[in-house]
């Protein structure tokens, strides 16, 4: 469905060094990026601010063209054939709207079949189904400016599938949304790829979006691709590591234990770090032997921790 | 109806969405219809057949003119500039219909929601006050496809402008620019038949004229026959050679372009 090969996206950006002087820089984006994306995936986008991952996805639709290595998505070219792939797919971009602010969302609605020349029976049963599943019956004939953010992005992911594109590419969806709306938004997404089986690209800063709804996450990390692979490999690559919380009877200087090392120490409760392979029932043995212990808590590295460290380059990490 | 028709209906939608706003810029525009009049009574008072004009036909274009603000937007502006410097460009730059017709679809529902509800104010509010003079039935037929192309080539050339954000960051510089253009040589402060010898020659030849000073004197029945016939040609072409312009410049856009905010 998406192949990129060796893809690059270089932009010259003038800076002033003098009073009339001006010197040109170029940036590079976007270098040597390459990942393929079967059809019926769903695959995970991420990275830190300013990695590349909206510049890949313009390249993606067709809004940029790289400058070098080739990008091509169902088949076309993009930026060559924008106009035929973007009746192919489908793109929301979480901070921008597709939808007219001063119109009720219905008209809008409209506007995008018009645009993507669906058929009226068509587009009955098409918005039925959307309103059904993105429960947008209560303000389809509110005016777009009136609605909460939740409302206009499911609003606007109704406008982006009316045409049932076989891709759908997702640019932050559930940038500042509410619990419940996030929930409702990730419920869809979910049903569209399993029942549908639409293709979707998800870029996110929110990796309960990753976890719920990614088996394969992307990372792209200064414009080149970071990691490809499932989460479980994510996070044994970057972090096998636990977290022991350990609260002792009285505050004292950090635990010495072979293997172990103190992580942080707050009064009585200390962190330790356990390395990949180290048995938490031995280290808790050996520590209640020696010390009075009041309580004890094992903490799995959450996603967000190992993503993180992935970005931070804690450690030597590569593609596959 | 094809994508652009809707597009163009939905846009005039839009632009009466809001009727009280409308009524309020109508008044205004009628508000400094009385104060241009007043002065040209003043000025034509002490110089009689001033550029072949007399006061009424001074008055008339005054409040024509007026009326003409909000369709042909003299004072410039479009909201593409807007979404090229917030980025929001990227969505009008992924639909699969040109940028350019898109928008002028969009400007097109504009001005005729803005004619409806800003362009008849000023012209009754003349009419009551003041002897003007009325085009008979053939001369508001010839109104019409002057009045489009007025609007046509006022996109244009805000196109044309709005699109200079994509090179400069920011088109208030240029916008401003345009302004003053646009206000002093589309005849909007006094008709550029005021304008003496070459002055006047160059000022008619330019685009802005198109906007106001020709389809002002269609209005004023000083084009016909072969006349009317060489005022639509002269605003056609421009009209016609601004919108390659802008063409040509959506091309290079594209080429170069950098979204902004991500």
């Amino acid at each position: 469905m998406i192949e990129v090969t060796g893809a690059a996206k270089a932009f010259a950006v003038r800076r002033r060094t003098g009073r009339l002087r001006r010197s040109r820089t170029v940036v590079h984006a976007v270098r040597d990026l390459g990942f393929t994306v079967p059809r019926g995936a769903f695959v995970g986008l991420l990275g830190p601010n300013g990695a590349g991952k909206s510049t890949t996805i313009k390249m993606l639709t067709g809004i940029l063209a790289p400058s070098a290595g080739t990008v091509r998505v169902c088949g076309l070219d993009p930026s060559r054939q924008r106009t035929a792939l973007a009746r192919r797919i489908g793109v929301v971009f979480g901070q921008r709207t597709t939808l007219w602010w001063d119109l009720p969302l219905r008209d809008s609605l409209d506007l995008a079949r018009r645009l993507y020349r669906v058929e009226g029976r068509a587009h009955r049963a098409r918005l039925a189904e959307l309103t059904d599943l993105l429960e947008l019956a209560p303000f389809l004939d509110t005016p777009v400016r009136q609605l909460s953010l939740g409302q206009r992005m499911r609003g606007d992911l109704a406008a982006a599938l009316l045409h049932a594109p076989e891709l759908l590419i997702l640019d932050e969806p559930t940038i500042g949304l509410d619990v419940v709306s996030r929930a409702t938004v990730r419920g869809f997404l979910e049903r569209l790829n399993t029942e549908r089986g639409t293709t979707v690209l998800l870029t996110t800063h929110d990796l309960g979006d990753i976890e719920r709804l990614c088996p394969r996450v992307l990372i792209i990390d200064h414009g080149r691709l970071a990691f490809d692979g499932d989460l479980d490999r994510l996070r044994a690559e970057v972090g096998g590591e636990r977290l022991l919380v350990v609260e002792l009877a009285r505050p004292g200087p950090p635990l010495r234990l072979p293997g172990v090392a103190v992580d942080r120490v707050e009064g009585p409760r200390q962190w330790l770090r356990l390395p990949e392979g180290e048995s938490a029932a031995a280290v808790i043995a050996r520590l209640a032997a020696g010390h009075e212990v009041r309580d004890i808590a094992l903490r799995e590295t959450g996603i967000d921790e190992v993503v993180a460290r992935l970005y931070r380059g804690d450690r030597a990490y590569r593609a596959q | 109806m094809g994508v652009f028709a809707w597009v163009a209906w939905y846009a005039f939608r839009r632009h009466t969405a809001y009727p009280l706003a409308s009524l309020a810029e109508a008044v205004t525009n009628t508000v400094f219809g009385f104060l241009r009049a007043y002065v040209l009574t003043a000025l034509w008072a002490a110089r009689p057949h001033l550029g072949g004009y007399d006061a009424t036909d001074a008055v008339t274009f005054t409040f024509l003119t007026q009326a003409l603000i909000g369709p042909v937007q003299i004072f410039g502006g479009l909201e593409l500039s807007r979404r090229i410097r917030t980025g929001d460009v990227a969505i009008d730059l992924y639909r699969p219909a040109g940028l350019q017709a898109w928008w002028l679809a969009d400007d097109l529902g504009r001005a005729a929601g803005s004619l409806v509800l800003r362009g008849g104010l000023p012209l009754a509010a003349g009419f009551l006050a003041f002897d003007l003079r009325a085009p008979g039935p053939a001369g508001l037929a010839a109104c019409v496809p002057s009045f489009a192309l007025a609007i046509v080539t006022g996109f244009a050339l805000r196109y044309l402008v709005a699109l200079g954000a994509f090179w400069l960051h920011d088109d208030r510089g240029l916008a401003s620019v345009a302004l003053v253009l646009s206000l002093f040589l589309s005849g909007m402060i006094v008709p550029l038949v005021v304008f003496p010898g070459p002055a006047g020659d160059v000022a008619r030849a330019l685009p802005w004229s198109a906007l106001v000073q020709v389809p002002a004197e269609v209005f004023l029945g000083k084009r016909t026959g072969a006349g009317l016939a060489s005022a639509l040609a002269f605003q056609a072409a421009w009209a016609a050679a601004l919108l390659a312009a802008g063409a040509l410049a959506t091309r290079r856009a594209r080429r170069r372009l950098v979204i902004h905010g991500g």
